[in-house]
């Protein structure tokens, strides 16, 4: 064992301090556990912050409303690929969870008789597919702002140990799989350090990164993602990606689903409001994966907006000044600073962006990482959990609802908190840590930390590794994912893209740093996780083209429709040998009548 | 376009420089991006930077002499050569990439959480949306630092004076209707430096990027105490 990497230990060791992680952490800290935060960005610069729109709870604060209803809305949304069990308990949850966060301080909006604001979002109906819903809880439109920034204030009053700015490179597992810990790297000064814990939470978001026009920021490469697959854990349902409708045209950056909720809505290059043709009652408000299709396919049409016909508009103007300032103030600011427009006065240019990564590390509604365990049973590995979109519990399925993700992240997070405290009363004590673990996640760090090889003299052929060229290969690999992973995708441009990115795979193999220096090192840092990236990218374009059927936001050509004799189950992508499982959907909610599969119209 | 950014690596730099790069500006081009071009063809330059979009707080640098977030600066707005250097007056780690444990340090203090005392009830605190109103203005800040690191005072007294940023936090707190612990706070903000070394310069209003006005907090907490002593 290497003695000379300095450890510490705690009980509990959550990597990712965005909304999940904070919100297990909080749990824990106020058990009073010891409990090691780790972040490569300070807290609040976590992604949560990005979060618009708000988050579901069945208040009932503006129009009549039920857990139930909620649990019908999701697993529909989710074209009947969510676990039921899972959704239940979410839909439960969320009432508590959202009253909770109020108490810890998240300025919410209000309603005049004092209670908290909740707007209308797309797929969310009242009395099981019945009349327009308003479910979502909101702060203005910087939800995940408040909700992130109280978070992190009450974890500073419950003395949580952060580690901010270190960057996790591999978790520990030992050999019966018992999950250890992490190596980290503190980026500040480039030294590594042993994180020994007696559970471990995955906590590190999504990875929208991986496509070239995205809403998500540079930092979600989908690192804790990665790190299960290089631990042996699969990842489940990868090829259902979210493109969210509304992305500032060219740019990527997100117009809130809220601006629809609020009223606003999408005209073609004939000044039409499409979506009628598309969902003639929930129009505007139909579920993602619908609005970005009718999107494409208005400018496929040759209906977009624009000299090049290549946007669609979004009309918030007739909301008037008052809404708008009140309402959607964040939105305006984006709208202004990267359109160059004021919504007030003109429709803003939008176009589907890649937004967020239904799939994930499998878990149980705990927050308990599952793997298989041969013939279609499963088990949990000791000692580990995921949370948040990192992970895949199953609640969204094949599509996620509009504020179910900032729902999902917080009672997850707070799940795994409260399952993680029995555990470690069961498991009082730290296990050994294991040597051949902690090698290869040393190995994995080094192997970026060997000087370029040098040319040998004369032999202009020989070929030397590719020297630093991580940025170009990260546009590149993002470009792969955008033009074969898509928002509408066929078998032909799928297969290439596997190829391709299989390409990647070895060039990247062959890259080596200039900047070999430890300090503040960034570079290091975009290598690590651009090798993360690209395994996460290989789960999704291989899961797409495994998955022989349309359903929520995964569309082919090949197989228009939702197929559920044979394709209700989840896959599972193996980074070994980039292989394929499946598993079955659980349909079986916890105390009330499963809902079976039926046609989805919006 | 002609840029010239400061440059420090503790590691092989004795004294930091100022490097030239020229960057090929494009349409709706953001500082942040002219950064990451400086990247493209220097990847040992270091600075912080993640949502792109002016929430996550991360890229705070002094440009031209004035503290910004780069990812909401049009470069079209900035006067060449662009000289772009790290947040004055806390340490340089490398580049543009400064320790702000300092100013974090000072947010802490002012206990920058919720403290309801009475037994919480079933549902939600009620508030008002007129009580709401009040924190508009307030809750909104990314913890940049723009403003604390424009603030003379917080130069010269950064371990006494909480600096902008945590005053207005402060105030964030003390203008909630749910919160029960005014008195404390602001006996904690008593004495000569916590607070009343605002000289009212207004340098951090001019810089935040959110449009929020830390002098403004601080003239409500001095009110505050004021009609506590009367
Ligand atoms: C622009 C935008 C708007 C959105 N609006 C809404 C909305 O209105 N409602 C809704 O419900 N959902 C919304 N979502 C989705 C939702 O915000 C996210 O899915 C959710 O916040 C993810 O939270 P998280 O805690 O899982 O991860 P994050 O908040 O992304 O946090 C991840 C954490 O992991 C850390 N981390 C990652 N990798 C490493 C590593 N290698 N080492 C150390 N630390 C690491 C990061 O530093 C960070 O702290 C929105 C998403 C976007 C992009
Ligand atoms: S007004 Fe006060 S806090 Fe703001 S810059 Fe001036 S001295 Fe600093
Ligand atoms: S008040 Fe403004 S400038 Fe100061 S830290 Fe907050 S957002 Fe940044
Ligand atoms: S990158 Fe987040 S504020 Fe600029």
């Amino acid at each position: 064992m290497d003695m000379t990497l300095p450890r510490r230990r705690f009980d509990t060791l959550i990597i990712g301090a965005g909304g999940a992680g904070l919100n297990a952490a909080l749990q824990l800290a106020d058990s009073g556990l010891r409990v090691a935060v780790v972040s490569k960005v300070f807290p609040t610069r976590s992604h949560t912050v990005a979060a618009q729109g708000g988050v579901n709870a069945a208040l009932a604060n503006v129009l009549p409303d039920s857990w139930h209803w909620h649990m019908y809305d999701t697993v529909k949304g989710s074209d009947f690929l969510g676990d039921q069990d899972a959704i239940e308990f979410m839909c439960r949850e969320a009432i508590p969870t959202v009253y909770e966060l109020e108490h810890a301080g998240v300025p919410f909006s209000r309603l005049d008789n004092g209670k908290i604001y909740q707007r209308a979002f797309g797929g969310q109906n009242q009395d099981f597919g019945g009349p327009q819903a308003a479910r979502t809880c909101a702060a203005a439109d910087r939800t995940g702002h408040a909700v992130l920034h109280a978070l992190y204030q009450q974890n500073i009053r419950a003395k949580t140990h952060f580690f901010d700015e270190y960057f996790a490179i591999d978790l520990l597992r030992d050999e019966e799989g018992v999950a250890l810990g992490a190596l980290v790297l503190e980026i500040e000064s480039g030294d590594t350090l042993v994180i020994e814990a007696k559970t471990t939470l995955i906590a590190t978001g999504g990875c929208g990164q991986v496509f070239r026009t995205t809403s998500n920021a540079r930092i979600n490469t989908g690192d804790g993602m990665a790190m299960a697959l290089r631990a042996g854990i699969p990842l489940q349902d990868m090829e259902f990606f979210q493109f969210h409708p509304t992305g500032i045209a060219g740019k990527g950056k997100l117009i809130t689903e809220a601006v629809r909720g609020e009223g606003g809505y999408l005209i073609n290059g004939n000044g039409e409001r499409f979506m009628e043709r598309y969902a003639p009652t929930a129009r505007d408000l139909a579920s993602r994966d619908l609005v970005a299709r009718a999107i494409v396919t208005e400018i496929n049409e040759g209906r977009g907006c624009g000299i090049n016909k290549d946007y669609v508009l979004l009309r918030v103007d007739h909301l008037g000044e008052e809404i708008i300032a009140k309402r959607l103030p964040g939105i305006r600011e984006s709208a202004r600073i990267f359109a160059g427009l004021d919504p007030a006065l003109e429709p803003i240019p939008v176009f589907p962006t890649a937004h967020y990564s239904m799939g994930g590390i499998p878990t149980d509604r705990f927050g308990r990482v599952v793997v298989p365990a041969g013939e279609g049973a499963e088990e949990v590995v000791p000692g580990l959990y995921a949370a948040g979109e990192c992970a895949c519990a199953s609640v969204h399925g094949a599509n996620r609802l509009g504020g179910n993700s900032l729902l999902d992240i917080l009672v997850f997070g707070r799940a795994a908190g409260k399952d993680i405290i029995d555990y470690i009363k069961e498991n009082p004590h730290h296990r050994p840590l294991s040597e051949p673990s902690l090698e290869r996640a040393v190995a994995h760090l080094d192997r970026w930390d060997h000087q370029p090889e040098k040319k040998p003299a004369g032999k202009g052929k020989a070929k030397p590794a590719a020297e630093s060229s991580v940025r170009e290969l990260r546009e590149e690999f993002r470009k792969v994912m955008e033009d074969h992973a898509g928002v509408f995708r066929t078998p032909k441009s799928m297969a290439e893209g596997v190829k391709q990115l299989k390409a990647i795979r070895r060039k990247l193999r062959g890259l080596r740093l200039k900047d070999q220096s430890r300090v503040f090192n960034i570079a290091r840092i975009e290598a690590l996780e651009l090798e993360n990236m690209v395994d996460v990218g290989m789960a999704i374009a291989v899961s797409a083209l495994g998955r022989k059927e349309s359903r929520g936001a995964h569309s082919r050509e090949d197989f228009p429709v939702r197929d559920d004799r044979q394709w209700m189950k989840h896959s599972l992508y193996f980074r070994e040998k980039d292989r394929l499982e499946y598993k079955p959907v659980r349909s079986k909610p916890l105390t009330v009548k499963g809902f079976p599969p039926a046609e989805r119209v919006y | 376009m002609k840029f010239r950014v400061y440059r420090y690596n503790p590691e092989t730099d004795q004294n930091p420089y100022m490097q030239g790069f020229v960057v090929e500006a494009s349409r709706g081009m953001m500082l942040r991006d002219a950064l990451l071009a400086i990247q493209d063809q220097d990847e040992s330059f270091a600075f912080r930077h993640s949502c792109g979009e002016g929430v996550c707080g991360s890229d705070g640098v002094n440009v031209n002499g004035v503290n910004k977030l780069a990812c909401v600066t049009p470069v079209a707005e900035l006067r060449e050569t662009v000289v772009v250097r790290p947040l004055p007056g806390r340490p340089v780690i490398r580049d543009l990439v400064v320790d702000m444990s300092q100013f974090f340090t000072q947010y802490k203090r002012v206990e920058p959480w919720l403290k309801h005392r009475d037994p919480l009830p079933e549902q939600e605190i009620t508030q008002t949306p007129e009580a709401r109103d009040k924190l508009d203005g307030l809750y909104e800040c990314n913890l940049c630092g723009c403003c604390s690191t424009a603030c003379p005072s917080f130069w010269w007294n950064p371990e006494k004076f909480l600096g902008p940023q945590a005053l207005l936090t402060a105030c964030r707190f003390l203008e909630d209707s749910r919160d029960q612990a005014a008195e404390e706070r602001l006996d904690a903000l008593a004495g000569p430096y916590k607070l009343f070394r605002c000289h009212s310069i207004m340098n951090c209003v001019e810089v935040c990027p959110k449009g929020l006005n830390p002098t403004k907090a601080i003239g409500q907490i001095r009110a505050r105490m004021l009609k506590g002593s009367l």
